[in-house]
This record gives structure tokens, sequence and C-alpha cells, in this order.
């Protein structure tokens, strides 16, 4: 499992905040993702029409997800794939290290895969002494860094090109050392190079996958390296990672949610690579894997199904909501502190490793609700992170000065005459107060705000008090 | 006087003016604007004394018996109104799609809410779409930003009303602020539980105003309003932020928010 640092969210952000490489590395990645998007958008008429099939497609999907699991399995065997069906990450694990144990691997190369991240998947076959090599260009940056992704579809995000130029001399000591790495391509030509060695000589190679589908049980990888077609076409087995939300029913609805993925994520009208995998190699393929595992994972995800959570089971990874997000761009993905970061993360981390542990993840939301506007699958993100807060103060786990506070103003909130007595009397004196300068830079029990920003001084008496005096012919 | 109703407009419409709290309590200027505008625009404006706050608090904090207690008190309070105006947004937001949410499982309570909320307008846009104002009586020479708050913007659809009254008054230079529909990290609670991710965020707004050489920032918002304020007043920039609402009534005899009188 990657460590878990939810709980010091607030530390972690902090951290971040005062971290300039951070800093710099967001501020010139996020804009740009949203702007691409936004242009996408723009050039596409039906957009918004999209979006609504793209959900109704999902929705009706979530509705029968029994009957397409099951539909998926039946054609993926047909087709000469193995369907297994994991409940938990523990069960995932143990199923893809039998798998490897009984091709007698020792060389694994990986497509990027979150759920590979959400069940820890490279310790436990590192555990197994196999070697594990990432091929994502982002995700071997990361695993070469000893770190875990940052965002779901730009998993180093947070590093600069420097970080990167300073890791591959230190790492690639094979390569002559006065080698020009100043150009984004002379990078990834590197890593290429040094990739190139490991898909030729895996023995398994795992990915992810954008979608399952039932009709064909096929599975669906969406890149722009084309490193998950080589992870899974040249070693002797491939096995898809892949949870139960990824099913879609056929391939006409798979070509839907595929235009709005590529756009509300990058900003392109398609990724460079988008291949559909359907069992391993028939007779007369040039190419492909003598055997094709499919492992799906629930864990936990069949409870969300049934919960006013569900919703969520519609995301397709596409990491909009990341880009859009002020609190996200503002400290990056690895504040959030476990796998899934920004507005998704808010609410899916909860539910997988419990509220107790993420409570921090839906609370650091300014509810702007830009997530939800651009999500392609209209998830109301905001709506689902209050759930979250809902259920934390249903079990009385929201810090004990906060809840008091909110009593206490609750208490006069309900009561219209007792709040404006004391309303009345209060304001006034905080204007007296306040009225040299017309703000306060400093002010007992507001040190939160006024720790980073004056806080302006009220006017003086409230405009109950005057409206009443203005009804009795009081002049202002 | 700002604005003018319709011709049409035959009986004066009986307006409830939904104060919001942070009016109330800190900017009651900003509460005589809304009177002057909807006056102008043909309506009578009462002012129940029975509505406090709309609830967010507590409703954002995962409280959600009490924001129903504060649901049900304010419909109460503005059942005899044929419209309830609010110079928020956020609030305005609150009231008229989050309500009928909050209630929906209360039999008692669904019909009402969902007829409360069909009567509710945020301040602006009840001006330009119900009331056909297209223009305001004020004057005003400054060179002036706005920033659209996000739950106006996004809740509401509230973007060209604003600026199509502020291109009325005389001598005001409208110019647009580079990602002004970018929340200004104010968020409500948000701003006082997590004060650093706030203030970040409403440093990076702050050097967005700062870059349009606006000496004057709007919004339709207190929170937003008072959050940016204290910001730019913090980094000792010298421009001026006040509510949308003022500038439109021309109601300027009072400080800037945060202002030195």
């Amino acid at each position: 499992m990657s460590t878990l640092t939810s709980p010091d969210f607030k530390d972690n952000a902090r951290a971040a905040l005062a971290d300039k490489q951070l800093q710099r590395a967001l501020s010139e990645v996020a804009p740009g993702l949203a702007a691409r998007r936004s242009a996408a958008r723009a050039a596409l008429p039906e957009f918004e029409a999209l979006r609504e099939a793209g959900r109704d497609i999902k929705d009706h999907t979530l509705a029968h997800l029994d009957i397409y699991l099951d539909e998926f399995e039946r054609k993926a065997a047909a087709a000469g794939s193995i369907v297994h069906f994991a409940p938990t990450a523990e069960d995932a694990r143990r199923i893809v290290r039998d798998i490897c144990r009984d091709a007698k691997a020792r060389l694994v190369t990986k497509g990027k895969s979150m759920i590979s991240e959400e069940i820890g998947l490279n310790a436990a076959l590192e555990g197994d002494g196999l070697e594990v090599v990432e091929t994502d260009l982002g995700e071997y940056l990361i695993q070469i860094r000893g770190e875990t992704p940052s965002h779901i579809i730009a998993p180093a995000i947070h590093l600069t090109q420097d970080q990167v130029e300073a890791d591959f001399r230190r790492l690639h000591t094979k390569l002559p050392p006065d080698r020009q790495l100043i150009e984004p391509s002379q990078l990834v030509a590197e890593a290429r190079q040094i990739l190139r060695a490991k898909f030729l000589a895996a023995d398994v190679g795992i990915t992810g996958a954008n979608f399952l589908i039932a009709e064909t049980g096929s599975s669906v990888i969406v890149t722009n390296e084309g490193n998950g077609d080589l992870t899974q076409s040249l070693p002797k087995v491939h096995i898809v990672l892949a949870s139960i939300e990824k099913m879609v029913p056929t391939l006409e609805d798979a070509g839907t949610l595929i235009r709005l993925l590529a756009r509300s994520a990058t900003g392109q009208e398609i990724s460079t690579y988008t291949t559909f995998s359907t069992g391993p190699r028939r007779a007369g393929d040039p190419d492909g894997p003598e055997a094709c595992h499919i492992v799906i994972l629930d864990n936990g995800r069949a409870e969300l199904l049934a919960s006013e959570f569900r919703e969520v089971l519609r995301c397709i990874r596409c990491g909009a909501c990341m880009n859009h997000c002020p609190v996200y761009t503002a400290i990056g993905g690895h504040a959030y502190g476990w796998v899934y970061p920004g507005p998704i993360g808010a609410v899916l981390t909860p539910a997988l490793i419990g509220v107790r542990n993420a409570g921090h993840l839906p609370n650091a939301s300014t509810f702007c609700g830009r997530c939800e506007q651009v999500c392609p699958m209209k998830i109301p993100l905001p709506g689902l992170m209050r759930h979250w807060r809902e259920a934390e103060f249903s079990a009385g786990d929201a810090p004990l000065l906060y809840r008091l506070g909110l009593a206490a103003w609750a208490a006069a909130a309900r009561r219209p005459r007792l709040y404006h007595t004391l309303a009345r009397i209060v304001m006034p004196v905080l204007a007296t107060l306040g009225r040299r300068r017309g703000r306060f830079r400093r002010l007992p029990l507001a040190g939160g705000w006024t720790r980073h920003r004056d806080l302006p001084a009220p006017q003086g008496r409230t405009f109950q008090a005057l409206w009443a005096d203005h009804h009795a012919g009081v002049p202002r | 006087m700002p604005g003018s109703a319709p011709q049409s407009a035959k009986v004066r419409p009986r307006v409830g003016l939904f104060v919001t709290c942070l009016v109330d309590l800190f900017r009651p200027s900003v509460g005589f604007a809304a009177v002057k505008l909807l006056t102008g625009a043909g309506c009578d404006v009462d002012v129940p004394t029975r509505q406090t706050c709309c609830g967010q608090p507590a409703y954002n904090s995962g409280d959600k018996a009490t924001a129903q207690q504060l649901a049900r008190q304010t419909i109460a309070a503005f059942e005899a109104h044929d419209y309830v105006v609010a110079p928020s947004g956020s609030c305005a937001g609150m009231l008229k799609l989050h309500y009928p949410e909050l209630l929906k499982g209360d039999p008692a309570w669904t019909a009402r809410a969902a007829a409360f909320a069909a009567k509710v307008h945020e301040l602006v846009s009840f001006l330009v779409d119900v009331r056909g104002v297209d223009a305001v009586h004020a004057k005003l020479e400054a060179r002036v930003t706005y920033h659209d708050s996000c739950s106006g913007l996004r809740e509401l659809g509230i973007s060209d009303q604003p600026r199509k009254l502020l291109r009325s008054v005389e001598g005001l230079q409208l110019v647009e602020l580079p990602d002004a529909d970018v929340c200004c990290g104010f968020g409500g609670t948000f701003s006082v539980k997590y004060p650093d991710i706030s203030s970040a965020i409403v440093e990076r707004k702050a050097e967005h105003v700062a870059a349009t050489g606006a000496d004057l920032l709007l919004a339709g918002d207190l929170g937003c309003l008072m959050n940016m304020a204290g910001k730019l007043s913090r980094q000792g920039r010298r421009i001026a932020v006040r509510h949308v609402a003022e500038v439109l009534a021309g109601e300027l005899a009072e400080p800037a928010i945060g202002g030195r009188p």
C-alpha cells in the first residue's frame, strides 16, 4: 500500500506551499492543462451533449453492473483471457504474484496503472525478488526517485526538468557523462533507450485499463507514449489490472467516453495511442502475449455502489478536476497523502481508507464547484464531499473547538431575536475598535484569518438596526 | 435614481430582502444599496426580521440538522413575498438550490421549499433578468475589475448581468480580470480551517487583480470581497474593494471594504 499521510494533510500542505521547486512545477503545468481542455471543449460543439451521454452510459452500467461483469467474463474467456475477481487489495496482489510465479518471471514491465498504486503492487512483487520497471515516462521518473504519483494522469507533474536531468545523470551511469540533456526530447530519448531493453527482456507485462468492454471482453488503454502497447504485447504474459467501475457495455460506449477522456485530460481530440486488446495471441497473429489475465478489483467499490457516493464510480480518471482545483494547484498531489489526490481523491479516498484517516480531504475544499463544472462525467464532487462532512459530523469526528463554535453560532442563528440583539451589541464595539484603520491586523479568535490577511472592520450598527430606525423615520 | 422598471410592470412586486449575515453585520451600506436598486426597479422592499443566516456554515460543516432548521426558519420568514432577493450569489444559491435538497425528505416542507426556491434571486441577476433593467444612472470615474464569485457564477449563471450594468455606469472603465472565474480562496469556513491554503489561493488572485491596473475591485459576494480586500491591504496594495451593488446604486459615501474612514 502506498504510504498513508492523509491524516497529516495540514502539515503536508504547509510544506508543499513552502517548496519552491514544487511551486514552480505546479505553476508551469496545471494552468496549461486547463487551458488546453478549454480549447478542446470550445472546438467541439456537442461537448455538453457528449458529457450527458457519457454520464448516462456510466449510470446505466453501474445500475446493471452485475450483468455486465458477467457478460465481460464470458466474452473475455471466449477470447482466451482468464478473468480473476479480487474482492480486496490483498487478493489482487496475491493473484498477480501467483501469475508471475507460475510464469517464472524475473522482469516485469508496467504500463501506467493507478490500481497498481492502490494495491501497492510494486512493493509486493519486489518482495518476491522480481525486477519491476515502470515504462510510462512519468511513472519511470517517480520510480527512480522512490516517489508516488502526484497526479493520476501526469504522475510526475511535481517535478521540474532540472530534477529529471539530475536523476538521469545520477542513475544512467553507463551513458557518456558529457551527453546533452537540455531539450525534453533528449530526456525522452534517453528514457526510451533505457526502457527499450526492458520491454524486450520482460517476462510479464502489467497494464491498467481505461475501459473494459462487456460485449467483446476487451480491455482498452489510452497512452501518449506507446509504452502500454509494448508492455502488453512483447512479454509472454499480459496482466490487466482494472477496478469494477471500468466496465462499459459496448464498443460504441467506449468510443463516446474516449472522446471525452482525452479532451478533458490533456485537451487532445484523442490520445496518441488507443489500444483495444481482446485475449492473448491467436494462431496467425504476428505478435501478442501467450496468456492474458484480467484482474478485476472491488476493494470497497461494491459498497459505494449501494451508497450516496455511487456517482463517484462514474469517474474515468481524466484528472480535469485536479487541473482546475484551486487547492490542488496550490499544494500538488502528494499533500493529499494517498493514491488519489484532488477533488476525486477527496471523495474516493475516505471510501477506500476510511474517513477517520482521510477526513481532511473532503474538508479541504472551497466548494468553488469548478471540478463539477469540468468533470466529463458530471460527478457532483462538492456535494459528495459534503456527504463525507456529514458523516464526519454525525460521528462526532470534527475537532471539538470547531464543533463548539459552530454550536454557539447555531444556537444564536436559530433564534432571530437573540441573534439580532447580540449583533446590535457586538458589531458597534468591533466597529469602534477597528475604526482608526478600517481593518484589523490581529484579532483574538480570528488568528486563522488575520495571520495571512487583514479583517475589514464592520461599519458600525447592523443593517437590521439601521433598517428598523429607517422605518421608524429616524434618519440614517 | 438607478434603474427603470419596464413599462409593463403595473403592480409593484413585493420583494423580501435577504440581507445575508455578512452584509447585516459588516457592511449594511450594501443592504441599503440593494434597497435603492430594487426600489428603482419598481419593487416594494421589505426586510423580515426573522432572518439570520442562510445556514451555509452548518451545511458545509456537515451539520445538516442545523442547516435544515435555518432553512425552515428562512422559508417561513419570506412566505408572504413575491420575490426573495439577496446581494450574494452564494447565499442565493443556498436558498434556491440547496434548501429544496435539504428538505426533500420532509413531506411538510417539500412543496414550501420548492415554492420558496422559485422566487429566490441574486440581486444583480434579478435586476437584469427579472426586472429588465439594462442600465443604471450612476457615475464613477474609475478603472474597475470584476471577480466572478463561484456560487453566483456556477450555480446561478451570473456573469453577463453585472458586466452589462457596470458598462452603463458613466465614466467607469471595466477591465477583465485574468482567471476571473477562479476561486478567491475564501470558501466560508475553509478560510479559517485551512488558512495557509486559503492564503496561497487569494495571493494568486491578488496578483491577477494588481495586473489589471484597476483601482477598484468589485464582486457580488461580501465573503469573497472581505477575503480579497484583506489580502490586498495586507500586501500594502492600494486597490479599493467594494460590492458591485454599491457602485450600481451610486452609494459610495462609506469607505471601501477595509478602507480607512
